[in-house]
């Protein structure tokens, strides 16, 4: 498979993502413009990444205008047509924005930055140490759609204590049920707070971030 | 209009700078001019007050690039073809009225400063100084500056990597925030600031000019007082998004080859980088003013050569290649306009709409040309006599030290800075590894090679105030033992001079001397001045802040695996302390918070005691005999060993000394020490490399419990509580007001 790193105007993890899949990871990865459209060479086992940053600023609202770029026309109709997305931070608020993926992202509930370590887990209770750095990063959805989410599978991971315990001191943003990443019904486009790409080299003492993106991109039980 | 003293005067500008002016141009200057001479013969932009001792830091040598002061930043050879170009500066007075865009634009100032050669910033550093944290005042502005810098650094992507934070009530109106960048570069890839090649265009790229922060340079050249506030125009509005996008355009133009020169438009803005570029390539420049993209109509000449809008660069272009260059800028949809060109009379020529406004030698402008350098006197202060009847004795030893241990691990300028630094992105750019790993310096990789930058900014100003000369040597040398702490070797210095008024004597006596002993312990541990800021005026009505020159400092790892960090590592371990303990418990933070002693000399320092300790320290790590290092610093040999404790939440069981009163022993500050700890295996090895250096087994790292003369103090997790809650306990009102807004 291939990866495709989408650079919009005020992207600023574009590159660590290129470096954690391309050096880290020793995958396939092309940088692509926000200004161009072409998505030609990539097809449904490919996927396509937004990157974490302040796309345009965050003027209006994170992911707001980054949503109406050319190049998103391009990811919109990849995703509908069953392509792989992938949206960390800043790319998690654009696939929000653009409606491939449920709820929102509001602005943290203790109103700051945060950048630290934090733990999540997915549903089979493995515990991942991996960096946040947002402002707005407070997950919301009605009750209905959190439940439908639930129901469906569709929450990718949670936040949690080193232990593994989904609790409110370990939600770092306020977000609804402790929600740090989500995919949509079709499991085709996925979206996470977290950077894993800020986990995978050695060199940082923090490699938790490779299962992540090994677990959503390379392994067979998640492709169902 | 008739232009006269008193309109020098009210551009901030003396009589006989008037009068020079008059002479050098052999005219009486009209307004456009003279406002440009106030910009550029500005403390801010001129030294005037300084030029004179800077010159007697070392500023060659050792593994420099260039000559400090020739470009924008430092610049000094790491191996494999690149270079790292480093630079602090202060935002101080912008931040005393506008802490939130103060800082902000600090941050983008000094990034600009080294992408405009070049080099992509890497990492962050701020070093900041505000009043008693429970004033509302101090509370407002750390809020502000915390928040603007975070706003500026995450947006722009660079990871804020360290830093620090004192408060005390000498800086309750004049807060202190200066801020550092750190670069890469690829050798012979740089780009000067220099305009060359007659008729090659002179090119205007980044953000429209604004009437923002107009008359900056001067204003950061004045007293803060009461009618500052009216000043508000002179701060200026920070877009961190346009700074990326000029980050990325410029690196990308600067691969083209058509660049001849570069320059950020900072200080006084359009004069200044026409002046200095002019200056700098004996050339001069034809401007069309009409030419500058602004944001609002009709702006006058002198607002336009003044305003220090920012995200602004000026470049000048290789003649014919003008359509490449604009592409580049029209990528990232940045404005980009060519506003004229450069000339070989030496005179920048500003038109308005075809007429003349400004005729002046570029050379007469600026610092090392025309601009006035002044030698000032200086006296001995006389607070210094108040700090030499000091007598320890007069201050008993307290009964429960405990008690003393639990207060100062919650003094603000000690406990933990977690409710700050949380706020800004730490680990963009994916190369810092102090978040997860911590060291005395943050460590930061260099991509693509095995190596690594050690960077730390330092400077305990009370040791200055009580001490300007020895002071400041301890300043730099925190600075060494910090770097070498963390496995590197310390490269060069960059420094931030904040100071009072240089025109009182006493002031200046400060700065005299903490320069002389800044050269003195930078030519100790061959580390170079490579450049940096003054920042005179930091004063009120109630008299100057602590002398504070800070030190910002880069160091090399050679290979990533000799790095070092500050935490015990596993229970059994055995402590110790490096370096001579004393009985001295001056200009502590114990002695001044606790027991209220204003006045005291600086703690104990001996620069070859301190030099043999780094040497010894470099040997033991690099040859991987001590498993953790940490220096003794505010708050002294108590506070450093919590804080080697809290990462992994190990304790300690430590013995004092019987010859050293006790709470010098664990609170006092005297310098050169640092906090080992050795495996049992490992400590014949540790003696046998010690040799002559002073050292003393203090005791053992355990599970979790603190053991002082075999009494008990808790757990680990009892100190780290207090630790890591104090500030955020402070601002509860704050939080708690931000709770509401959130519900």
């Amino acid at each position: 498979m291939k990866f495709g790193v989408v650079v919009f105007p005020g992207s600023n993890c574009d590159r660590d993502m290129y470096d954690a899949l391309a050096c880290d990871m020793q995958q396939d990865v092309t940088m692509l413009w926000h200004k161009e459209k072409d998505l030609s060479k990539f097809s449904k086992e490919d996927c396509i990444v937004l990157p974490g940053g302040f796309s345009y600023g965050d003027y209006l609202r994170c992911g707001a205008i980054a949503r109406f770029s050319p190049m998103m026309q391009s990811v919109i109709d990849f995703a509908n047509d069953g392509g792989k997305v992938f949206g960390v931070c800043n790319g998690f608020q654009i696939l929000c924005e653009s409606h491939l993926l449920p709820g929102a992202l509001l602005r943290n509930a203790h109103q700051q930055f945060v950048s630290k370590n934090i733990f999540i887990t997915d549903d089979t209770n493995n515990v991942f140490k991996i960096p946040i750095a947002h402002g707005e990063g407070r997950f919301f959805a009605d009750e209905n759609t959190l439940d439908e989410l639930a129901a469906n599978g569709q929450i990718l991971y949670k936040y949690c204590d080193e232990k593994g315990r989904i609790t409110d001191a370990s939600n770092p943003n306020g977000a609804m049920r402790n929600i740090a990443g989500v995919c949509n019904v079709n499991r085709n486009v996925f979206g996470m707070m977290p950077h894993p790409e800020r986990a995978t080299s050695k060199g940082l003492g923090n490699i938790d971030g490779r299962i992540i993106i090994q677990n959503l991109f390379m392994a067979e039980q998640l492709m169902k | 209009m008739e232009i006269t003293k008193k309109t020098a005067e009210e551009l901030r500008l003396t009589a006989e700078e008037f009068e020079l002016i008059k002479q050098k141009l052999g005219r009486t200057p009209n307004f456009n001019e003279l406002c440009a001479f106030s910009g550029m013969w500005s403390e801010h932009c001129s030294y005037k007050n300084s030029i004179k001792w800077l010159k007697t830091l070392p500023r060659e040598g050792g593994r420099m690039l260039v000559k400090a002061g020739e470009e924008n930043a430092g610049l000094m050879d790491i191996g494999n073809g690149l270079g790292v170009v480093f630079k602090i500066e202060s935002h101080n007075h912008p931040s005393a009225i506008e802490p939130f865009q103060g800082a902000a634009t600090g941050v983008g100032g000094i990034h600009r400063d080294i992408f405009t050669m070049g080099a992509r910033p890497i990492a962050a550093l701020n070093s900041l100084r505000f009043g008693n944290l429970d004033e509302d005042k101090t509370q407002h502005l750390l809020a502000g500056v915390v928040h603007g810098i975070g706003h500026y650094g995450n947006c722009f992507g660079v990871a804020t990597v360290g830093g620090e934070i004192y408060f005390d009530e000498c800086y309750h109106s004049n807060p202190l925030v200066n801020a550092m960048s750190v670069g890469i570069v690829k050798v012979g890839e740089t780009v000067s600031a220099t305009a060359k090649g007659i008729g090659n265009p002179v090119m205007y790229v980044g953000s429209a000019t604004g009437k923002d922060g107009i008359g900056g340079a001067s204003f950061a050249s004045a007293n803060i007082t009461e009618e500052s506030v009216q000043d508000l125009p002179a701060v200026q509005v920070g877009d961190p998004f346009q700074e990326k996008k000029l980050l990325e355009a410029c690196l990308e133009v600067i691969q083209t080859g058509a660049i001849v020169g570069m320059q950020d438009m900072g200080a006084a803005g359009i004069i200044c980088s026409t002046a200095e570029m002019s200056a700098k390539g004996e050339a001069g420049m034809h401007i069309d003013l009409e030419k500058v993209p602004t944001r609002q109509k009709n702006l006058k000449a002198w607002e336009l050569l003044l305003s220090e809008s920012q995200e602004r660069m000026l470049m000048v272009v290789e003649k014919g290649r003008e359509e490449e260059v604009k592409k580049i800028f029209d990528k990232w949809d940045l404005p980009v306009a060519v506003i004229g060109k450069v000339t070989d009379d030496g005179l920048l020529n500003f038109y308005l709409n075809g007429e003349l406004e400004a005729s002046l030698p570029a050379y007469e402008l600026v610092l090392g040309g025309g601009a006035p350098q002044y030698e000032r006197e200086f006296s001995k202060p006389e607070y210094l006599a108040e700090i030499n009847k000091f007598n320890p004795s007069s201050i008993p030893v307290p009964e429960d030290l405990k008690e003393v241990a639990e207060k100062i691990i919650q003094l603000p300028s000690i406990a933990s800075k977690k409710w700050i630094f949380h706020q800004y992105d730490s680990m963009v750019g994916t190369n810092n590894t102090s978040t997860n790993a911590p060291s005395d310096a943050a460590v930061v990789l260099i991509k693509g090679t095995s190596k690594a930058l050690a960077v730390t900014t330092d400077c305990n100003s009370r040791y200055v105030f009580a001490d300007p000369y020895k002071g400041t040597m301890m300043a730099v040398s925190e600075a060494a033992r910090n770097i070498v702490c963390s496995g590197g070797q310390p490269l060069g210095v960059t420094n931030c001079l904040n100071f009072g008024n240089p025109y009182n004597t006493e002031v200046y006596y400060q700065f005299v001397n903490a320069i002389k002993g800044m050269g003195e312990a930078c030519t100790k541990f061959n580390t170079p001045v490579t450049g940096g800021n003054v920042s005179f005026y930091n004063q009120n009505p109630d008299g100057p802040v602590f002398p504070t020159p800070t030190i910002g400092m880069v160091g090399l790892l050679e290979n990533i695996e000799n790095k070092m960090t500050l935490d015990f590592k596993e229970s059994g371990d055995v402590i110790y302390l490096l370096g001579q303990s004393n009985d001295d418990i001056n200009s502590s933070q114990y002695l001044n918070k606790l027991q209220g002693v204003k006045f005291s000399p600086a703690p104990s320092f001996d620069l070859e005691e301190e030099f043999l300790l780094q040497q010894k320290l470099a040997e033991l790590i690099s040859k991987k005999i001590v498993e953790s290092a940490h220096d003794v610093s505010e708050g002294g040999l108590f506070v450093t060993l919590c804080e080697s404790g809290f990462n992994r939440e190990l304790g300690f069981a430590i013995e004092t000394k019987a010859t050293i009163r006790k709470d010098a022993y664990l609170f006092g500050e005297g310098q050169s020490r640092v906090v080992v700890t050795v495996k049992a295996d490992s400590i014949e090895a540790f003696e046998n490399t010690i040799e002559e250096l002073p050292h003393e087994r203090i005791g053992i790292v355990t599970g979790g419990e603190i053991l002082v003369d075999e009494e008990f103090w808790e757990n680990i997790d009892w100190w780290k509580e207090k630790y890591d809650n104090a500030i955020k306990n402070y601002l509860a009102k704050e939080e708690s007001s931000a709770a509401l807004v959130s519900i």
